[in-house]
């Protein structure tokens, strides 16, 4: 019962967070063509909010950008056109997706070169600390490496016999 | 080698703290930082057709632009900036420095903006109403105001973000204007 009443409740705390801005009034007759019309609303930015798509975004200017999608696409641009159109006037800052080109570089490799340099990093600190322990280990002669007793060495000299011959 | 790494971070955090010094510095500055550079810098105007707003005779269209250097700038009685930079705009119409052109941008009610105008002066020659972002979309705009200045051949030449102060005016408008009417 406490299981379900929890799900309930998320729920209903994320699920407005998912909700779309569109607006009664601006959807489409054609379902299809308003298919096309939110893919494309998807791929864009909302450029007065940064962080959301048009269809994400109640601002004043994601709602006018939402019409010109549906008026393009009504008129009878393909998808590639009508954010072309918004490429062609807002750069590719208004693509939620940046195309991978020279001016993007820093942008898709970065994130990736940094990890790298991490990983290398945290690669180096874990051989030092390695080679520190071993050296320490070795002076205060542990288990591990405690020389062989007699008794050992005889052990070992016969499992080598055993195993040339 | 071992050390060189422990200075990695540190010289991280220069390297970003220089670059955000630098902006600090730039808009304390007076200088406007273009978050967005525009993609319509040496572009022509894109062409639009507004209509008049309420109570004015002349829209005001792409074509106007053609023959002399010019200003577009876009505003909204609603913009807070747009009143702080608009003394200025009067000035340099009373001065008749530059033709300035007017977007009136997404008002609510169509006498907003000229009710606006009639309070505060009109500085612009044409106006054109555009209540849904037509032209503000065209010219990629992000908000208001924002001012273009526009060649002869209704070339895009440079984007003002923000209001038009007399700061930039002196040091980056005014002299590409002047050098624009040598062309």
């Amino acid at each position: 019962m406490i299981r379900i009443l929890t799900v309930a409740l998320l729920l209903a705390v994320f699920a407005p967070l998912s909700a779309q801005a569109v607006e009664p009034n601006e959807i489409l007759r054609d379902p299809a063509l308003e298919a096309r019309a939110r893919e494309v609303g998807k791929e864009l930015r909302c450029v007065v909010c940064q962080n959301q798509s048009i269809d994400d975004s109640n601002a004043e200017l994601a709602g006018d950008m939402r019409v010109l999608v549906r008026e393009r696409i009504t008129a009878g641009d393909s998808n590639k056109e009508v954010l072309d159109y918004m490429v062609d006037r807002y750069g590719d800052y208004v693509l939620l997706n940046p195309p991978f080109k020279a001016a993007t570089l820093v942008l898709w490799i970065g994130p990736a070169a940094i990890a790298v340099l991490g990983l290398f990093w945290v690669a180096m600190m874990f051989r030092r600390r390695k080679s520190m322990d071993g050296g320490s280990e070795m002076s205060t002669s542990g288990p591990q490496n405690a020389p062989l007793s007699d008794d050992e060495r005889r052990r070992l000299d016969e499992l080598l016999k055993e195993d040339s011959a | 080698m071992k050390r060189f790494l422990y200075v990695i971070p540190l010289m991280v955090l220069l390297v970003v703290g220089g670059f955000a010094i630098m902006q600090l510095k730039q808009v304390s500055g007076g200088k406007s930082v273009n978050i967005l550079p525009s993609v319509l810098i040496n572009r022509e105007v894109p062409p639009f057709d507004l209509a008049p707003i309420q109570g004015y005779e002349k829209g005001f269209g792409s074509k106007d632009l053609l023959g002399q250097v010019t200003i577009v700038n876009l505003f909204g009685s609603w913009c807070v900036a747009c009143q702080a930079e608009h003394p200025f705009l009067m000035k340099i119409k009373e001065q008749g420095l530059v033709p300035i052109y007017g977007i009136d941008w997404r008002e609510k009610k169509p006498d907003a903006g000229p009710k606006w105008l009639a309070k505060y002066g009109n500085p612009y020659t044409l106006i054109g109403n555009d209540p849904n972002s037509k032209a503000a979309i065209a010219f990629g705009v992000t908000g208001a105001p924002e001012s273009f200045i526009v060649d002869q051949k209704g070339v895009i030449r440079y984007k003002q973000i923000g209001p038009i102060t007399p700061d930039v005016w002196e040091s980056t408008l005014w002299p590409l204007i002047q050098e624009l009417r040598k062309i």
